[in-house]
């Protein structure tokens, strides 16, 4: 009886679940190619209608979205392999037994998760160092994510036989072959895991770009959006210029469909990417929080 | 012993990038703290301006902005963790325990997917779903009157918090319920026998063995999510922030924000942002030790 009782609860709990997180998401992707007066009447509610593309349309030929997208894809791309090239070799050495130096390196790394200088004096070394408003400050801000350290090192640590490193070395083989050529062809897994926390942190930074960035043509895709989806700034001008008064409100009559649209467009790469990466979470996140 | 020290320097070398990138972008800007104790000088940069004491600290302390901000950043981070973070725990034992793998699958790559929106699309899904004119949401919540007609969930100051919360759960539950899944999966299954040998039924095996299996993971979330209780998520209260919301979505980093960048206080904002890293590092202090005396568990 109490546990027919539980299987109903844990029932109960799992579908109402699904659907408060999964509606939302189904009714932005209806909604983005839906007329949107329909929307705005609360019609769409579980089917689209009367199906048009005019969101992803005016989308492609924005200049900024583009422009945006280009600069957040060299961000995250070069972002994220400076992160693993930094990342992987530091955290090889750290999760050796034989570096004594570790027991003070990882202490000080350790103490700035907890403990950092603030916005104000991050602020002005990147001014003093002149990265300001330059593409650098996108892809070296954060090259080292103490947290994706300690689980790559932990990874390194537990699920990587020493007697692999003990043979290698009777082989002649130094740390740094040993590393290319055994360590990380094994650690795949944790890799693609850091890979993915890093790559997410670039393609959706928005506080970095806000506060470094003030050229137009270096934004990101996140600032973009922000202009587009919250301050409005959207299409309103963008599909009036030139057409008379009449066209902008014929865009602002869509600006809800267009905002569907750039919604799906700018989460999509993230959303086709991780189900591939999905059964190394467990794994990963689990290595690096309990046992770190 | 020849070939043990060419593989230190070996390591010394593969461990320099990550420790120069430390020592410039972390200790670096820690050096630069002492900017909330001078009158910063735009012509001597760093730490050239003179000594000015605790003076900015003060005029932070006295300010008409002290309490308010404080105030928000304690409310927010306290409803954050009191609601957010059972959630996640309670999450992973619904899981844990379904048997139909496809469902179990289909339920956790849907739960995890909002942890990948980016907070500028979060809060531009919040105003489109809680438009009082046209938000499916708005019209759900006022229809089954889960929430008084008369409300404007994005423009009122007492809806702020709650629709900061609850969002934010929508948001990670899924994604941190991960570690707990984790961890339950570690369970032996010798320890799910033995209790239905006793006796058992699901209810008492989910407080006598699960919850005890994961209650060391629970206590060092605990203690982090402690420790950054007051560094509330800048992101979303800046994006989330407009008028009619000010009063209560000010918070301490928003406020530097604010008064340091945006209108050059470099001393004042350094100050308020150093008084936030204390009190939030002090908090974690405090949660550690209470974790390390009553279970034995600790960080350190």
């Amino acid at each position: 009886m109490a546990d027919r009782l539980y299987r109903l609860v844990v029932i109960v709990i799992s579908i109402f679940t699904f659907v408060v997180i999964a509606y939302p998401l189904y009714f932005i992707v209806i909604a983005s190619f839906s007329n949107s007066t329909m929307v705005n009447q609360g019609d769409v509610i579980f089917f689209p209608k009367g199906i048009n593309f005019y969101g992803y349309e005016k989308i492609f030929v924005d200049s900024r979205i583009w422009q945006g997208y280009l600069n957040t894809i060299i961000y995250t791309v070069f972002g994220t392999l400076l992160n693993l090239v930094i990342t992987i070799p530091a955290a090889y050495s750290l999760s050796r037994r034989e570096f004594r130096a570790r027991k003070i390196i990882m202490p000080l790394f350790v103490f700035t998760m907890y403990f950092s200088g603030g916005m104000i004096p991050t602020y002005l070394l990147f001014r003093d160092l002149h990265l300001l408003n330059t593409p650098w400050v996108m892809i070296i801000n954060g090259a080292v994510s103490v947290y994706n350290l300690i689980i790559t090192r932990t990874f390194f640590e537990s699920s990587i036989p020493d007697d692999l490193h003990e043979a290698a070395l009777l082989d002649g083989c130094s740390h740094f072959r040993y590393l290319a050529s055994v360590v990380t062809p094994l650690s795949k897994a944790v890799i693609s895991v850091i890979a993915l926390y890093y790559a997410v942190g670039h393609w959706n930074d928005f506080f970095n770009p806000l506060l470094y960035l003030n050229s137009d043509h270096l934004q990101p895709l996140q600032i973009i959006l922000r202009n587009i989806l919250l301050s409005n700034q959207a299409f309103a001008d963008g599909a009036g210029s030139g057409a008379g008064a009449g066209a902008g409100s014929y865009a602002q009559q869509y600006a809800d469909q267009i905002k569907f649209a750039v919604i799906i467009v700018s989460t999509v790469p993230l959303l086709v990417v991780y189900p591939f990466i999905q059964k190394y979470f467990e794994k990963g996140v689990m290595i690096g929080a309990v046992k770190g | 012993m020849k070939s043990m020290q060419k593989g230190n320097y070996q390591l010394w070398i593969l461990v320099l990038p990550a420790l120069i990138y430390i020592a410039v972008f972390a200790y670096g800007p820690m050096y630069g703290i002492q900017l909330a104790f001078r009158d910063f000088d735009f012509s001597k940069g760093f730490t050239g301006g003179d000594w000015a004491g605790f003076k900015y600290f003060e005029q932070y302390f006295n300010s008409p902005m002290f309490w308010p901000t404080l105030r928000n950043t304690f409310v927010i981070a306290f409803f954050s963790i009191l609601l957010g973070f059972p959630m996640p725990i309670l999450l992973a034992l619904v899981i844990n325990s379904i048997k139909n793998n496809k469902y179990k699958r289909i339920l956790q790559t849907t739960v995890y997917m909002p942890y990948f929106i980016s907070t500028v699309v979060m809060v531009a899904l919040l105003q489109i779903l809680l438009s009082p004119s046209t938000g499916v949401l708005d019209l759900f919540l006022k229809t089954f009157h889960l929430v008084p007609a008369d409300v404007n969930l994005l423009g009122n100051p007492s809806a702020f918090v709650p629709v900061y919360v609850l969002s934010g759960i929508w948001q990670v539950c899924g994604w941190n319920s991960i570690i707990f899944i984790a961890a339950l999966s570690t369970v032996e299954t010798q320890l799910y026998d033995a209790a239905k040998i006793d006796g058992a039924n699901r209810w008492q095996i989910v407080w006598n063995v699960e919850i005890p299996a994961i209650m060391p993971t629970i206590i060092i979330l605990l203690i982090l999510n402690m420790g950054s209780m007051l560094s509330v998520g800048f992101e979303k209260t800046f994006l989330m922030q407009n008028s009619l919301n000010k009063p209560v979505s000010e918070v301490i980093s928003t406020y530097v924000f604010n008064v340091g960048v945006k209108s050059n206080q470099y001393s004042f904002g350094s100050a308020v942002g150093l008084f936030n890293t204390v009190v939030n590092f002090m908090f974690l202090m405090l949660a550690n030790s209470v974790a390390q005396k009553s279970s034995n568990i600790s960080l350190m």
